[in-house]
């Protein structure tokens, strides 16, 4: 039986950095790519508090992701948060990223003049997330 | 969720430049270029905003794929001037120079690349938007397309903003007339690559279909002889109007790869916009056919061809798409345009990677990677049929 990761954990950020660093698609969309991320999923639908993932990301590759305890423990480049059945839905595959941002579904913080130009890099992103084995709260 | 965004209101007809007579305003900036001004198109519309009671001033330094410095400029010249509405007159450049100096008018704290769906630009405080567009065209009249070109980084900038659409778009076929056989070609086959890849797209919808649908129907039906007799009267109207529809399907569904690589061609070797999609759009239409195969057979049945298989009709649709652009005299390959090979392959990478970044190549059909993007532009460039 297929082992799966509880979204959102500790162990769900490291098997999604592991999934990222064999993305290939991800790694040529995002050759060029600088910048660190909170990924922010709000309480609902089981999720009872604020679950933040700190996601580093360098040249096409994941540095470093682990969880920390609040939107203060670390400064980064960008946020992109939701409410927690929002990603469940992107997990799954029923929300496309960008259009998740564009009705609003997902909200996100930094320069919007960079992200417009990774849309590509996002796309592979989400569907490394949805790759990881996912058990929900 | 989506939405559906559109003017407010559209005007249709030979009389509707007389709508502006009961706009209520103060003080209209005419953003506009040159040609349009030594045509006297300004004054005709300069006379209805008077006759509205309004002051009217002009800027018309608006270039072909307009730059960031241009739009600062024309922000300048608002910010003295304070209307409290903006008037677009012109192709797709003078429509989309005017929504970004609107906006950096109305928000002088951002830069123009900062124009983003994903921001409250906060517009309507100080002015409002009429779209008058002279080319049968970009559909920019009431799209939320503003396409800037950075001119030291060589790319243009894909920027959007709901809030740029337009309040009141008046579609007067009699300014179409001026355009010559090439402007009429071109901007003829950007309106039918918008229609096209609405249609196609992963972001379509029952309403962006309708309104692909009958754009392509009609191009198809008129632009051949609005290209070869630029006086009928009825293929240019038709053609103004289609090339609304498509800007609008494509406004609420999205664009795909042939204006990633068609935005990367005009920003590296300075080719007409049209002209761009133009010769890309058979080729990525045989890449992208594989993933939305029924798709491009509706379009063939739309037009007229009959096929027993969606992919007979998909390769005859690609066969009528060649016919019509060779009837308007659109190249065949990029080769044809004139680049030397010498040249192209210098450019290649920089034209991939400007592709693989526009925001059209995640909702087309297919999506490439960065070699297939390679082997399209190559292919593009020689004639080769596409066989990946």
């Amino acid at each position: 039986m297929e082992n799966k990761f509880k979204f959102p954990s500790e162990e769900w950020i490291r098997a999604f950095k592991e999934e990222l660093n064999k993305n290939k698609a991800y790694e040529e969309a995002a050759k060029d790519w600088e910048g660190d991320f909170l990924f922010i999923a709000t309480p609902d639908e089981g999720l009872e508090k604020e679950s933040i993932f700190y996601v580093d990301l360098w040249h096409g590759k994941c540095r470093d992701a682990y969880m920390v305890p609040s939107r203060e423990a670390k400064t980064t480049e960008f946020i992109y948060e939701g409410p927690y059945s929002n990603w469940k839905k992107l997990i799954a595959g029923e929300i496309d990223p960008i259009r998740g941002l564009l009705t609003r579904k997902f909200k996100v913080t930094g320069s919007m003049m960079k992200i417009m130009r990774y849309t590509k890099a996002a796309s592979e992103l989400v569907k490394t997330a949805s790759k990881v084995p996912t058990e929900f709260v | 969720m989506w939405e559906f965004t559109t003017p407010r209101t559209i005007v249709t007809g030979e009389d509707s430049l007389e709508y502006l007579k009961v706009v209520e305003g103060k003080r209209a900036l005419i953003v506009t270029d040159r040609v349009i001004h030594e045509l006297g198109f300004v004054e005709k519309v300069a006379k209805y905003l008077k006759e509205a009671g309004m002051d009217v001033k002009v800027f018309d330094e608006v270039e072909p794929d307009p730059s960031i410095e241009t739009v600062m400029k024309g922000a300048g010249v608002a910010k003295e001037y304070g209307p409290d509405w903006f008037v677009a007159l012109g192709g797709g450049s003078c429509q989309d120079a005017a929504k970004a100096i609107w906006v950096l008018y109305e928000r002088p704290d951002i830069e123009v690349g900062e124009i983003s769906p994903l921001i409250n630009l906060g517009l309507r405080k100080k002015a409002r938007l009429i779209s008058i567009p002279t080319t049968s065209g970009t559909g920019s009249e009431v799209t939320w397309a503003v396409v800037i070109t950075d001119a030291k980084e060589r790319r243009k900038m894909e920027l959007a903003s709901k809030e740029t659409t337009a309040d009141i778009s008046i579609l007067n076929p009699g300014f179409a007339f001026s355009m010559p056989p090439s402007l009429t070609a071109d901007t003829g086959i950007d309106a039918l690559t918008h229609a096209i890849e609405a249609y196609v797209s992963q972001w379509r919808n029952d309403f962006s279909d309708a309104l692909a649908i009958k754009a392509i129907e009609i191009v198809f039906g008129y632009l051949p002889k609005s290209y070869r007799k630029p006086e009928d009267k009825e293929a240019r109207e038709k053609m103004h109007y289609a090339a609304t529809m498509a800007g609008l399907a494509f406004s609420n569904s999205q664009i795909g790869i042939a204006h990633a690589m068609g935005h990367s061609l005009g920003a590296l070797f300075n080719i007409p916009h049209g002209r761009t999609v133009a010769v890309v759009l058979p080729y990525t239409i045989k890449y992208s056919a594989r993933e939305a195969m029924g798709r491009y057979a509706d379009i063939a049945r739309v037009i007229g061809i009959k096929s027993e298989s969606d992919q007979k009709a998909v390769d005859e649709l690609i066969v009528a798409v060649r016919g019509l652009l060779q009837e308007v005299d659109e190249p065949r390959s990029i080769a044809d345009i004139g680049i030397s090979w010498e040249n192209y392959r210098n450019e290649l990478d920089g034209l991939v990677q400007r592709a693989m970044e526009s925001t059209a190549t995640i909702a087309n059909p297919r999506v490439p990677t960065v070699e297939e993007y390679r082997k399209l532009f190559i292919y593009a460039f020689k004639g080769e049929e596409v066989d990946f």
